[in-house]
């Protein structure tokens, strides 16, 4: 892939604290962010994903290792001389200043003409819809036209990339989806770079062109949403993102044999002891009889709505759980107590080394 | 609603007690108040109404001459003194935490802590012969006097309203493009504002009421109000004192008033 | 561990909080903290005839706060004169912070359990006292006690004494001024502390068979404790230095420390007395102040 590069981190440390309590929120991240593409970092809190918000915005510098921006090392670069703009989580909104003037804040600091910022702060309100709102204090707006207000203003002077700090965090559900679609249409309006942090995995699935999952500091994976969900490398990402059943095993020729002997056909490279990974609505139940499939007890059966969650027990006590589809009136085939076979669909399974 | 309850947080015989403290409190005041408009020369028995002593306490030179002179020294001490302790707040809040800091702090808020009468002979002394090496004798001396003790007045609430305002504010301007003298001319100064200006009232009050250090600084001639009051005592009260008091005790309680405002209108 | 970047900034700030705070510090160093070096010195020298020193080391200054040399013989004996005045002084001082307490108690926990919006104008008429002028207070409570003055005009016209009560300048003219003074400074310490009380451990007190009284003694003075030593100091503190209440509600003579440092250095002509005096006060001061600061501290996390 050739596709431009806008920002990149290499070898990034940020540590924190002195002598023995040296915590490091950051720990050698090195990763490419592309131009015009919507990357979100996603990780628990306390995983670095801020701290590296901040080393790209310019408010805190790394301890070692570089930031460039469009090949350019901006490292010791003050936050004001760099073109890039930031969406806070408080939103940062100036209480003093009017909505027309908050969104005009980095126009006039640049010394920009009077009449390109007018025109400018008009665009930017007609793009947030809240034209109407231009000479309200900030203080008189309902949480969502704040948000609004804090992407404008950030938008405003046209930055190379758009930092967003979990800027959903503060909304109600309702109004989190709905500026889900806002954000996603202002980003391919504007057609800038966004690199969004959230910790919420359903956020980082649905609007995401890629996603670097982080954890203790480290870049875990970066991928497209489809990678990071059907192929996690590892068990933080696989455990973190969406539900897994982890199954301990060892690698034979054709395959891995389960705990209870039970051979799985998947490919690897791997060697000896590794866990296999299964998502629950990739486990299939069938009869028990069936060849091929692998002997499990129904332990338990939770209603969800539209799925139900078979808790199963293998031969040997591990314990698997399936999604199936709820069927469409009263219970469905399986009980509680009866003996079934399950199967993994094809290439659902992925092999993780620990 | 007359619900019959078990009053958890009452204490027999607190509330009484409470109100005869408020009660004591201001009695004494409002009797001042009071005889400053009396017809009669008591400060006791009331004669009638009349704002005959007022009159004369502006009739008279030396009453005159001190409130100019208490003005003039109030005003540039505040100004003197909220500079200085804007500066000093800006240097010792929200910046990592620096060897020294706390010596600082303890050093600006020293004049809280020393008794006042030691302070003033200490500066008596020390002015005295700086009077005599100089020949100097003006109002220097009570102004830079007056602005020292009142740094931690003017210090207090501008380092309270630093420190509750938003951080972050002052980051997105960075975000921004503002320069750092951008940043604090643009957005930490307004938003400072009722801070200073509370600051600068307080220093105003403070240096208005002080009588201990001024009555030891003062050159001959230069009676501020409280002092002029205080020499006043060796003759007979009468409610010309008091009149002077009341104009001092209003202009007090309008400036803590408006002080109070300020501080509270932060959410 | 931190790069060179990290670290510049770091000093960098912190010499922008020292350049910041320089004309502060300068401006008290010259009329504020400095000045109390020169007291320190003045204790230890000879005191001039006519007031001022002369440039000569000596202890006298020291040696006269307790002893008085005879006339005649030159030994050294206890001077009486100025234990009385040490001794009024902390009477005084201890007596007007128990009256305060007595009276600021209450009070504090009166505001502190009102509602909330009625709270604020509570504390407001407690503040007013505070910020006004000392002096005029000090008259206020003059006009009250003395001979001709509101108390004695009202009780002898209702015929409850037929001669003026003989308040003013007595040491009680100058405990009951100093207590009216001094009292905003024991409500306010005090309302912070009965503010952060959990009323609830009242209910648990009550709950296990605690009478009113038993919840005061066992459940509410211990938890306030912080904010009582903090209210007791601030009074405690100024009424030691006392010298504008004393003088006008004491006459002459009931006088206390602070008149009389202030006696050595214009009548008295006793400089080095009057610094070494000085320096005692200063140091007491500062001693009851660092309780207040451990107690402050406690008081911050108060179940802590």
């Amino acid at each position: 892939m050739t596709e431009a590069v806008t920002i990149e981190a290499r070898h990034a440390v940020k540590a924190f604290g002195q002598g023995e309590h040296v915590v490091r929120a950051l720990d050698d991240v090195s990763i490419q962010i592309r131009k015009g593409e919507f990357f979100t970092l996603l990780g628990p809190s306390g995983c670095g994903k801020t701290t590296l918000l901040r080393l790209i915005a310019g408010f805190e510098m790394p301890t070692s290792g570089t930031i460039l921006l469009d090949g350019a090392d901006i490292t010791d670069l003050p936050p004001n001389r760099r073109p890039v703009n930031t969406v806070f989580q408080s939103y940062a909104l100036f209480p003093h200043l009017t909505v027309a003037e908050n969104i005009g804040f980095g126009l006039t600091m640049q010394g920009r003409p009077k009449a390109e910022v007018k025109a400018r702060v008009a665009e930017m309100l007609a793009l947030v819809k809240l034209e109407a709102m231009a000479g309200r204090k900030v203080s008189q707006l309902s949480g969502g036209q704040q948000q609004r207000v804090a992407l404008a203003r950030a938008l405003a002077p046209q930055p190379k990339v758009l930092l967003l700090d979990e800027p959903l965090s503060a909304l109600d559900l309702k109004l989190r989806k709905e500026m889900q679609v806002e954000l996603k249409r202002l980003q391919t309006e504007t057609g800038i770079t966004f690199i969004f942090v959230t910790h919420d995995q359903e956020e980082a699935l649905t609007m995401s062109d890629r996603i670097g999952v982080m954890s203790a500091g480290k870049l875990q994976q970066v991928g497209s949403p489809r990678d990071i969900y059907t192929r996690p490398v590892n068990r933080f990402v696989a455990s973190f993102i969406g539900e897994t059943n982890f199954l301990p095993a060892t690698v034979v020729s054709g395959g891995v044999r389960l705990s209870t002997g039970d051979v799985v056909a998947v490919e690897t490279a791997a060697q000896g002891a590794v866990t296999l990974a299964v998502r629950p609505e990739q486990v299939r139940i069938v009869a028990a009889e069936e060849s091929g499939a692998i002997v499990a007890t129904v332990r338990m059966l939770v209603y969800f709505g539209t799925d139900t969650h078979c808790h199963l027990a293998l031969a040997d006590g591990t314990e698997v759980v399936a999604r199936v589809q709820s069927p469409a009136s009263g219970e469905a085939g399986i009980e509680e107590g009866s003996t079934v076979g399950i199967r993994f669909a094809s290439g659902a399974a992925q092999v993780l080394e620990d | 609603m007359a619900e019959r309850r078990f009053e958890i947080a009452r204490i027999p015989g607190f509330a009484t007690i409470a109100v005869a403290t408020f009660v004591m409190l201001y009695l004494p005041i409002a009797a001042l108040v009071t005889f400053s408009f009396n017809e009669g020369n008591s400060v006791a028995v009331w004669s009638g109404f009349s704002l005959h002593w007022y009159e004369k306490a502006w009739a008279n030179q030396a009453v005159k001459d001190a409130t100019v002179r208490s003005l003039t020294i109030a005003v540039c001490a505040a100004l003197i003194s909220t500079t200085v302790a804007t500066l000093a707040a800006m240097g010792t809040t929200r910046r990592a935490k620096f060897r020294g800091e706390t010596f600082i702090y303890v050093a600006i808020n020293q004049p809280l802590m020393v008794p006042e009468i030691v302070t003033a002979v200490a500066l008596m002394i020390l002015f005295g012969m700086v009077k005599q090496a100089t020949g100097y004798q003006g109002l220097g001396y009570l102004i830079l006097a007056h602005s020292a003790f009142c740094i931690p007045f003017a210090y207090l609430p501008i380092r309270a309203r630093l420190e509750g305002m938003d951080l972050s504010l002052e980051t997105a301007a960075g975000d921004l493009y503002a320069t750092p003298w951008q940043t604090f001319r643009h957005v930490t100064l307004p938003l400072l504002g009722p801070g200073i200006l509370a600051g600068a009232m307080l220093a105003f009050v403070i240096s208005l009421d002080d009588v201990i250090i001024t009555e030891f600084v003062k050159s001959g001639g230069q009676d501020t109000l409280p002092t002029y009051m205080l020499g006043q005592l060796r003759r007979t009260m009468t409610p010309e004192v008091n009149a002077i008091s009341t104009a001092l005790l209003g202009l007090t309680v309008v400036l803590l008033t408006a002080f109070f405002l300020l501080t509270r209108k932060r959410d | 561990m931190s790069s060179a970047a990290e670290e510049r900034l770091r000093r960098q700030s912190a010499r922008n909080g020292w350049l910041l705070s320089m004309p502060a510090l300068a401006l008290l160093a010259v009329a504020a903290i400095g000045p109390l070096a020169i007291i320190v010195i003045y204790s230890f020298l000879t005191p001039g005839q006519y007031g001022n020193v002369v440039w000569e080391f000596s202890w006298d200054g020291w040696v006269s706060i307790l002893f008085t040399r005879d006339i005649f013989d030159g030994t050294l004996g206890l001077a009486d004169a100025h234990l009385t005045i040490f001794w009024r002084s902390v009477k005084l001082s201890i007596l007007t912070t128990l009256v305060a307490f007595g009276l600021g108690f209450p009070t504090a926990w009166f505001i502190a359990t009102r509602p909330a919006q009625q709270r604020a104008m509570w504390l407001f008429l407690i503040t007013i006292p505070f910020w006004t002028n000392l002096l005029i207070r000090t008259f206020a409570i003059m006009e009250v006690i003395r001979a001709e003055g509101v108390l004695n005009t009202a009780l002898m016209w209702s015929g409850i004494i037929e001669r003026p009560l003989a308040i003013i300048y007595t040491d009680v003219a100058v405990l009951i001024g100093m207590a009216y003074v001094y009292l905003p400074l024991m409500v306010l310490p005090l309302f912070a502390a009965i503010d952060r009380f959990d009323m609830r451990l009242l209910e648990a007190g009550y709950d296990l068979y605690a009478s009113r009284w038993q919840v005061l003694r066992r459940v509410i003075l211990p938890i306030v404790k912080p904010g009582i030593v903090a209210g007791s100091i601030l009074v405690f503190v100024p009424s030691l230095g006392a010298y504008v209440t004393p003088r006008v509600l004491g006459g002459g003579k009931n006088m206390m420390i602070g008149n009389f440092i202030e006696l050595q250095f214009l009548a008295g002509r006793n400089w080095p007395l009057g610094a070494a005096l000085s320096v005692t006060l200063l140091v007491i001061v500062t001693a009851a102040l660092l309780v207040y600061v451990r107690a402050a501290n406690r008081g911050s996390n108060p179940h802590g």
